[in-house]
């Protein structure tokens, strides 16, 4: 078994004008180095969940512990720079006027020396391929760039883990994909634990491990696999299986033998194309 | 349009003057406020005129963006000017009319005045326009630093005015989107009676608030999630070179001074 940064355990946590608990006894740990896909329709709990991971909401109940640290008000500090968030709208989180000075913001609060600061935001810039824009400001960039900006003014506070906040949902496809694999990159070369929260089941399908969120509890955990098997669940949760999934089980249906899910097109086309069947 | 005010004043050029630390043009421009009050002959209101252009020609600005600036000043240097006309009555009468008499008095201060004030408009566009908004932003904070020790939230104002003027362009953008979202309800901006475009500027401006408040909130978990808990302990990465350039030019300016004091009657 992995090793596990981050844990919840029995979290609950209340909004003071709802009466439903909006995390209601959540349990589970989070392993180093995975990519995880928290997913769940709206008011399935999952954005609380991210806000009480960096520490912006504190549960009323249960325990949360990140990288070995439990999480309060004295450690928050601390745990700010070991886990970086990027959030949804790519607008609302551009602080600079340029693209340097956005990355340099987190720093900046950090009191991060200006010699070092200056290698950091070049350093981070050029991981995400944005280090020609240096002095362009944001409303020049399409918002995968901007997205882009986030994830470098993450990555220049050199954290453990990155969450996802709905982070590609106001992008479009190529933005979107942009984002993923920057991230993707990234979560290899320096060994990084990804949370993607979203309630896009195609980003999900990429990660290791999806847990899916319903009603303020934890529905299912599992691999995307196994979570796709249960297909009639998901959709009367509330969730859009992916198309490649759809498409297979539609086959299924027709009464030819699919042997598994296809969670990705690459695997289906492959499929269609090696088997021999006729309709 | 608004964009245009604001941004379009910043006129990029490789210049002596663009190249200034904003902080040394900051206090050219104060010193140069308060001096252009010394000068009150022609001798002194010639230096200060010889100064101001060199400056101008020193930045290598067109002559145009100049104009553009001066222009919705004109009218109050113009009627600065008349009324300085009619009614000083100094020295010899120059012209008589009936009851209008325009004295020698009234001419030399008319000019004067509406000299001083035409320095004035040039020496201050020039700071705005060979300085971006966020140099003069940078050079504030600093300038203002010592002001901290009576509780004066210098750090605070410095980062309100970067993040309006980081949101400015966003929020144009925005504000043409609903525009013409409601243009597409019916809505009518640029027809009518005045009071019936006043009107529709209410849909305008209440969708823009809610959006900007929600904006707001979000930038502020945003600035809290990196680690953003006020000036304390912060560091700052864009940085102010003051070169040799700067303390020559405010030497310069010492020795204007001086001379105002020593040649003005």
């Amino acid at each position: 078994m992995k090793e596990s940064i981050v844990s919840l355990k029995g979290v609950s946590f209340q909004y003071d004008t709802q009466e439903r608990y909006a995390l209601n006894n959540v349990t589970f740990d989070i392993y180093d180095g995975e990519w995880l896909a928290i997913v769940g329709h709206n008011g399935s709990g999952k954005s609380t969940m991210a806000k009480l991971l960096i520490g912006l909401q504190f549960p009323q109940a249960g325990e949360i512990t990140v990288c070995g640290m439990p999480l309060n008000e004295e450690s928050i500090w601390d745990i700010r720079t070991k886990l970086g968030m990027v959030f949804q709208n790519p607008d609302n989180q551009f602080v600079g006027t340029t693209v340097q000075d956005d990355v340099a913001f987190g720093l900046e609060n950090n009191g991060i020396p200006r010699d070092e600061m200056v290698q950091r935001v070049e350093d981070s810039l050029r991981k995400v391929k944005m280090d020609k824009f240096l002095y362009q400001e944001p409303h020049h960039l399409s918002g995968g760039q901007k997205q882009r900006v986030a994830i470098a003014g993450v990555l220049a506070l050199r954290p453990s883990i990155i969450i996802l906040d709905e982070a590609t949902s106001m992008l479009d496809p190529r933005g979107r994909e942009e984002v993923l694999e920057t991230v993707r990159l990234l979560k290899e070369e320096k060994s990084l634990t990804v949370i993607s929260i979203t309630h896009d089941l195609e980003e999900a399908a990429k990660a290791d491990r999806i847990i899916v969120m319903n009603k303020g509890e934890v529905f299912r955990e599992g691999t995307p696999e196994e979570i796709f098997s249960m297909d009639e669940q998901l959709i009367q949760l509330g969730l859009d299986i992916p198309f490649s999934v759809k498409m297979s089980k539609a086959f299924r249906q027709k009464g030819i033998d699919f042997s598994k899910h296809y969670l990705s097109e690459e695997e289906l086309v492959t499929e269609l194309w090696t088997s021999r069947f006729s309709i | 349009m608004m964009e245009k005010m604001i941004f379009g004043r910043y006129v990029p050029a490789d210049s002596i003057i663009h190249k200034m630390d904003p902080r040394s043009k900051l206090m050219i421009i104060f010193l140069f406020v308060c001096i252009i009050f010394l000068a009150n002959n022609w001798v002194t209101y010639a230096l200060i005129g010889i100064y101001t252009f060199l400056m101008l020609g020193m930045s290598r600005i067109p002559v145009r963006f100049l104009y553009g600036g001066l222009k919705p000043v004109l009218w109050l240097v113009l009627f600065t000017l008349v009324l300085q006309l009619f009614f000083t009555k100094e020295g010899a009468i120059l012209f008589e009319w009936g009851p209008v008499k325009i004295y020698e008095g009234g001419v030399r201060m008319g000019i004067f005045i509406s000299l001083r004030f035409f320095f004035l408009i040039l020496m201050t566009s020039l700071l705005t326009l060979t300085t971006t908004p966020i140099e003069i932003t940078d050079g504030l904070e600093t300038l203002l630093h010592p002001l901290k020790k009576i509780r004066f939230p210098v750090h605070e104002m410095a980062l309100m005015m970067s993040i309006s003027l980081r949101f400015i362009p966003t929020l144009m953008q925005e504000t043409d989107k609903i525009m013409k979202a409601q243009i597409a309800r019916g809505v009518e901006f640029a027809s009518g009676p005045f009071k019936e475009r006043i009107k529709a500027v209410i849909p305008l401006l209440i969708p823009l608030f809610v959006s900007s408040f929600k904006r707001a909130e979000e930038l502020a978990i945003a600035m809290e999630a990196r680690g953003y808990r006020g000036g304390e302990g912060r560091t700052k990465y864009r940085q102010l070179s003051w070169r040799m350039a700067d303390s020559l030019q405010l030497v310069v300016l010492v020795v204007l001074t001086i001379l105002l004091f020593l040649l003005r009657s």
